[in-house]
């Protein structure tokens, strides 16, 4: 399957997808890290993808949002942002919001 | 210095009204992304541009303008972006 293929099929296939460095056990990147710790106390379900295992992915996904960096956080297949914006959102009560109605958040 | 050149190519391309960038690449030094040479910075940005968008799109005009320093210089690229009209407000709210 050619890699933007790809993207799109895991975006269309789980509701919440966090492409990052490392694995949320093992996060390689100190705001892949944050990022899931922000997850995680939404008690959010997500699939992740660990951009160090896919090169080709990696490169591609970023001309394919117009975002450069990791981590990059989708729900419902839109980018919703980078470490910062993700914080933000938590902080302001919004993430949480975004997640139920993605029905992504663990009873 | 890359503080310099980032204010230079942010400030040509979205004319901020406020702008200032701090140089936080000390606090990674060592760490696997530092090694490529990428530093790390905090932009935070007041600009008219901003103005009606979302974070993401903001965030992406940064990105745009920027362009392949993002690949080299800048390693992680942490964004305050607002608009004039939030940054009166705030201001007000202080």
């Amino acid at each position: 399957m050619e890699v933007i293929e790809r993207i799109k099929d895991q975006l269309e296939k789980n509701s919440v997808v966090l492409y990052m460095k490392g694995t949320p056990d093992f996060p390689q990147c100190g705001f892949s890290g944050q990022s899931v710790q922000v997850l995680n106390a939404c008690k959010a379900k997500f699939a992740y993808v660990n951009i160090f295992e896919d090169p080709e992915l990696r490169e591609a996904l970023k001309s394919y949002s117009n975002w450069p960096t990791y981590p990059q956080l989708y729900i419902k297949g839109e980018l919703v942002g980078g470490c910062d914006i993700i914080i933000d959102l938590y902080t302001k009560g919004e993430l949480l919001k975004m997640l139920a109605e993605a029905d992504a958040v663990a009873a | 210095m890359i503080t310099e050149l980032i204010k230079k190519v942010l400030t040509a391309e979205l004319q901020p009204e406020q702008l200032e960038i701090i140089d936080n690449s000390a606090a990674h030094a060592g760490h696997a992304g530092a090694a490529s040479g990428g530093g790390h910075y905090h932009v935070t940005i007041v600009a008219d541009a901003f103005e009606g968008k979302s974070m993401v799109q903001r965030h992406q005009l940064i990105y745009k303008a920027l362009g392949d320093m993002m690949k080299q210089q800048i390693h992680a690229l942490g964004i305050n972006a607002i608009s004039p009209s939030e940054y009166t407000k705030e201001a007000i709210n202080e």
